[in-house]
């Protein structure tokens, strides 16, 4: 497929997430990555983040109702995610190395665990923050544990679970350079190259090109995010 | 048995129930079983019935325990003992899935802040309780449409909570409740958190539904003007315990405790009390077929206006059966020739009310009118509302001013007043003998 098609889809997506804004935020951006000859790079990056963002969300989110519901759950393995998020990111290249070698698997694995607390927190809080009243509600009324969950717990915790998935993204681009240093491609992979060939000027275009796809999709999930609001609230 | 039944129900709190319980049974006091095993004790040994069709007010202060016993019945709190019987079911022994389906059959909940989703539009609340039924999407609408125009919110039902007053927010919570066909309401300070107008309305109202429906309602309230205006029995807490259960009129007329009274202090004795309890038993009544001298035998010393409470000087005049015929002015008695019959000199223009109307109903009526005729269930006459009986009534209060002269039937069951209805309208001897006890027209009235 031809990356005018590409970015003309990508621009109509956001714009109908985002208005205006975003969707020429987004064709500008991507149009400026074409020219600098990064398009392929860039498509590999953004293939990795959401490889490694929806991995993340299938653990995290029902890790994060497990944890919303039983609190020694929450108490026993709060101090795990601590330390999954303040441990340097280098540090899970190494387990991921022998068990899947050097490459794109590894890089993904490593990109997961790093970015899959924010989900698990949040969806823990979304939860835990739906009104009592509500809860009790659906109790009231008869409601079982799953109807409690899928009617009230779940749709009331979106708006929060939505500010966890932008986070978890943000983290894994985060992680695009270091897992370029275990054979993942894309983006990381030109400024990794470029350092060690001490090529400032193509480093720095490649640097501009993860902030321009960080930006793109902290606006668009934001956008999402804005959209699970219920409706009224600010 | 009633339609809900409490039998020795008790909640401790914290850990140690079982040393609690066997504290609570002792009769231990809650700061001496709090110091003791550390354990609060939130609801102590309550059993009472909730008939079916009653409007019953649980009331108390914050933390007397009157929300966690309304949970209690539908076991959101778990009771640490006693039984809880609705409808023959014992529902503190129904397993998970029986409870949640007794819950669907048999309770609405309606609470203090709505607890609306404001992810849904008020059509999708209202049919809440239906959803988890799983009930047809179809049939969902209809009902909740139904309910939606029993609680006057028709027109909005695409709205979103957040685009509502907060009293048509509770209106929503309320027909929620309706829609699911349950026929218990328990109602959790529901009026509450609304201004008072609206409150007003919405208490006027729910008494209005509840004549149509027919629902059982529980309903907790930290406001006895609340309690009085919804018209049921009401059950005082404090601290975890019953302190009174009665009608509003009983609870004022003889509080139980020092706590009851300085609870009813500031009540309105107009709001409480009904024209049986106010009106005048005692006055002389006289039958239509007696001739004006009979008459003037009867009433014997008594000159017209000045005794019995029938001011303005006129007297009820009733048929052998009891029943109001019309009232005889004292100046048309005095200027009647001797030998005519009373029927041709009444006056039939006389308001009638229920025994039950509430005093601050009739006011106006007393006002216009000089008395009112105060009507028994079964048609016969009970006595008359004037303006006297009433300034004597709200001046009864009990603990502020004086008791109510013994004779004057104020504030007290008709046990040991001086009933009319039984006794023969011709023979009104016996009562001219209560009524000049009564005491003259400058009685102290406060």
């Amino acid at each position: 497929m031809p990356p005018w098609i590409c970015i003309a889809l990508a621009a109509l997506a956001a714009y109908r997430v985002g208005g205006r804004k975003i969707g020429l935020l987004t064709l500008f951006g991507l149009l400026f990555l074409w020219n600098l000859r990064l398009w392929q790079a860039t498509v590999e990056t953004l293939v990795l983040v959401s490889i490694a963002t929806a991995a993340a969300l299938v653990i995290g989110v029902p890790v994060g109702i497990w944890f919303a519901l039983s609190r020694r759950a929450w108490r026993t393995f709060s101090p795990v995610l601590d330390m999954m998020q303040t441990l340097p990111s280098f540090v899970y290249l190494i387990p991921a190395l022998p068990f899947f070698g050097l490459g794109a698997v590894s890089a993904c694995f490593a990109t997961i665990v790093f970015s899959v607390p924010p989900v698990i927190r949040l969806t823990a809080l979304g939860i835990r923050n739906v009104p009592g009243e509500l809860v009790e509600a659906s109790d009231a009324f008869g409601g079982s544990a799953a109807q409690k969950l899928f009617k009230v717990q779940l749709p009331l915790a979106l708006p929060t679970i939505m500010a966890g998935v932008n986070q978890t993204m943000m983290l894994a681009l985060s992680m695009v350079v270091i897992a370029a240093m275990i054979g993942a491609g894309g983006l990381g992979r030109a400024v990794w190259q470029s350092i060690q060939r001490l090529e400032a000027g193509a480093g720095f275009e490649a640097g501009i090109g993860i902030v321009i796809v960080a930006v793109i999709l902290d606006r668009v999930t934001q956008a999402l995010a804005a959209r699970a609001r219920p409706h009224g609230a600010a | 048995m009633g339609r809900i039944s409490l039998e020795g129900i008790s909640k401790i709190f914290g850990s140690n129930s079982a040393t609690a319980l066997g504290l609570v049974e002792q009769g231990k006091r809650k700061s001496d079983i709090a110091a003791a095993c550390g354990a609060i004790v939130g609801l102590r040994d309550i059993s009472f019935d909730i008939e079916e069709g009653e409007i019953l007010v649980l009331m108390g202060l914050s933390g007397s325990g009157k929300s966690t016993l309304l949970r209690c019945m539908n076991r959101l709190v778990e009771p640490s003992c006693g039984r809880i019987v609705v409808d023959g079911v014992d529902v503190t022994r129904l397993g998970r899935k029986d409870l949640l389906a007794f819950r669907q059959k048999t309770f609405g909940m309606v609470f203090q802040h709505f607890a609306l989703l404001p992810n849904r539009t008020i059509l999708g609340n209202v049919g809440f309780g239906l959803e988890i039924k799983q009930v047809s999407a179809r049939e969902r609408v209809e009902r909740s449409m139904q309910a939606i125009e029993l609680v006057g919110l028709k027109g909005w039902e695409t709205k979103y909570p957040s685009e509502l007053s907060g009293g048509m927010q509770q209106r929503a919570g309320l027909a929620r409740a309706l829609a699911a066909d349950a026929d218990i309401l328990l109602m959790d300070e529901a009026f509450s958190a609304l201004d008072p107008l609206i409150r007003r309305d919405m208490q006027a109202e729910l008494r209005e539904l509840q004549r149509k429906l027919k629902k059982t309602i529980v309903f907790v309230s930290h406001d006895l003007d609340e309690a009085v205006a919804l018209g049921g029995r009401i059950v005082l807490m404090k601290d975890g315990e019953v302190v009174q259960i009665g009608q509003p009129e009983e609870i004022v007329a003889r509080p139980a405790t020092d706590y009851v009274e300085r609870f009813v202090e500031h009540i309105d004795l107009a709001a409480v009390l009904r024209a049986e309890q106010v009106a005048d038993r005692s006055a002389p009544v006289l039958a239509p077929t007696q001739t004006v001298a009979e008459a003037r035998t009867a009433l014997g010393g008594t000159n017209g206006g000045a005794s019995g409470g029938a001011s303005g000087g006129s007297w009820l005049v009733a048929d052998g059966d009891g029943r109001l015929v019309g009232r005889l002015f004292a100046d048309r008695l005095a200027s009647a020739r001797p030998s005519e019959t009373l029927a041709g000199l009444l006056d039939l223009g006389l308001p009638v009310v229920p025994a039950e109307s509430r005093l601050d109903t009739l006011l106006a009526t007393v006002a216009a009118h000089e008395s009112v005729a105060v009507v028994g269930r079964d048609g016969r006459l009970i006595g008359a509302v004037t303006s006297r009986s009433v300034v004597q009534a709200l001046a009864a209060r009990p603990g502020t001013h004086g008791q109510p002269k013994a004779g004057a039937p104020i504030l007290s069951k008709p046990s040991g007043a001086p009933t009319w209805s039984g006794t023969s309208p011709n023979s009104p001897s016996t009562r001219s003998a209560t009524t000049a006890s009564t005491g003259s027209p400058s009685m102290a009235v406060g």
